[in-house]
């Protein structure tokens, strides 16, 4: 993907500036990865007896795929709305720090808390992963108009897949359906490694790997949360260590 | 019309039941990120620990996926969906970080490893 020089008058239009984060969907892989995934949600919004119209709105407001995945499966096997609550909400407590570390990238002092609410709404793993890689080539002003352009088409993707997934429900054998659920992990790992460049990113995925299984064997429910805070909070200690020696 | 209208939209109680269980849990966090993440500077250690944990419970969902597979992947056995992400990594840092070639060889090695089982 190429973008204009930082000062060219190219970026003054903030029109622009959307439709070059728009089209930014194009260059990279997530989206294909994105798609196929939402197939996979639409598909199990079929089997599962949702409307369309419920899927698709699941896709434009929740807007992540593990919480899609978690609120389909829980809802489907009959469980009490809390506990599907309750579990969307560990998986979706990533986003938090997501939003805090992807929003200082594109404000600045004069930046109201309003005009980012839909970078927040946007924010989940293929546009926070992608901030790292665009926004050092867009000019900080016209940032937030990149990113509501790249994550509309990264919406827009999600809802046309969402659809095709739906249709072709019937015909998705086991093996496609399970193809399809690993591709989150593989794509996840793969997009997260190749963003982490400081030492502290590396040591927080490997450990966070690692300290999963340990976490889950205590059965406490908030598994991801321990495990997560204790590897990211070791990985930030040792990235200090190692500056300050 | 009205059966038109429930055909197209499902029942309402499944959209409230969307709204409750689903956006309003998921979105909290976002706006709570929002809501109180605006007095952190680029740069900062803060910033930095937050990247880290962000990182790291990623890091447990992709781990929660492969221990305990949602849906048809439980149908695929622990050995090979751990052997997919590993050739998938191994091809990934080979291919100086392409993430198409890690995730095109780790399904290749599942279903492979699914169709050669039977």
């Amino acid at each position: 993907m190429s973008f204009p020089p930082l000062d060219s008058p190219q970026w003054h239009q903030p029109l622009r500036a959307f439709g070059y984060g728009m089209s930014a969907v194009r260059s990279t892989i997530l989206s294909a990865v994105l798609f196929v995934t939402y197939i996979g949600i639409g598909a199990l919004a079929h089997d599962t007896h949702f409307s369309l119209v419920w899927a698709l709105l699941s896709t434009l407001l929740v807007w992540a795929g593990p919480a899609q995945i978690i609120l389909i499966s829980t809802l489907a096997s009959g469980a009490p709305i809390v506990q599907s609550a309750i579990a969307v909400t560990v998986s979706a407590i990533r986003l938090f720090p997501m939003v805090i570390s992807v929003l200082p990238m594109m404000r600045s002092p004069e930046t109201k808390k309003r005009q980012l609410i839909l970078v927040a709404h946007f924010t989940a793993v293929t546009l926070w992963v992608e901030c790292y890689r665009f926004l050092p080539h867009v000019p900080r002003e016209r940032r937030i108009a990149f990113v509501h352009g790249l994550g509309c088409g990264l919406v827009l993707i999600g809802l046309v897949a969402t659809t095709i997934g739906y249709e072709l429900a019937a015909n998705l054998t086991q093996t496609y359906a399970s193809a399809i659920l690993l591709l989150t992990p593989l794509a996840f790992l793969f997009s997260t490694a190749r963003n982490s460049k400081e030492l502290a990113d590396v040591l927080a995925l490997g450990l966070g790997l690692a300290f999963y299984p340990l976490a889950s064997l205590l059965g406490s429910g908030f598994d991801i949360l321990i495990s997560g805070v204790a590897a990211g909070t070791i990985a930030f200690l040792v990235h200090k260590w190692r500056e300050a020696t | 019309m009205s059966s038109f209208v429930t055909d197209f939209f499902g029942d309402w109680h499944a959209i409230v039941v969307l709204l409750l269980a689903g956006v309003i849990p998921n979105q909290i966090w976002r706006m709570l990120g929002l809501w109180l993440g605006s007095g952190i500077d680029e740069g900062s250690d803060l910033l930095m620990w937050v990247k880290a944990v962000a990182t790291a419970i990623l890091a447990g969902v992709i781990a929660e996926i492969l221990v305990h597979p949602p849906g048809a992947l439980a149908s695929v056995p622990d050995f090979l969906r751990y052997g997919a992400l590993i050739v998938g990594f191994i091809v990934f840092m080979l291919t100086r970080r392409s993430i198409f070639a890690g995730v095109v060889s780790g399904e290749v090695v599942m279903l492979l490893g699914k169709w050669w089982l039977g």
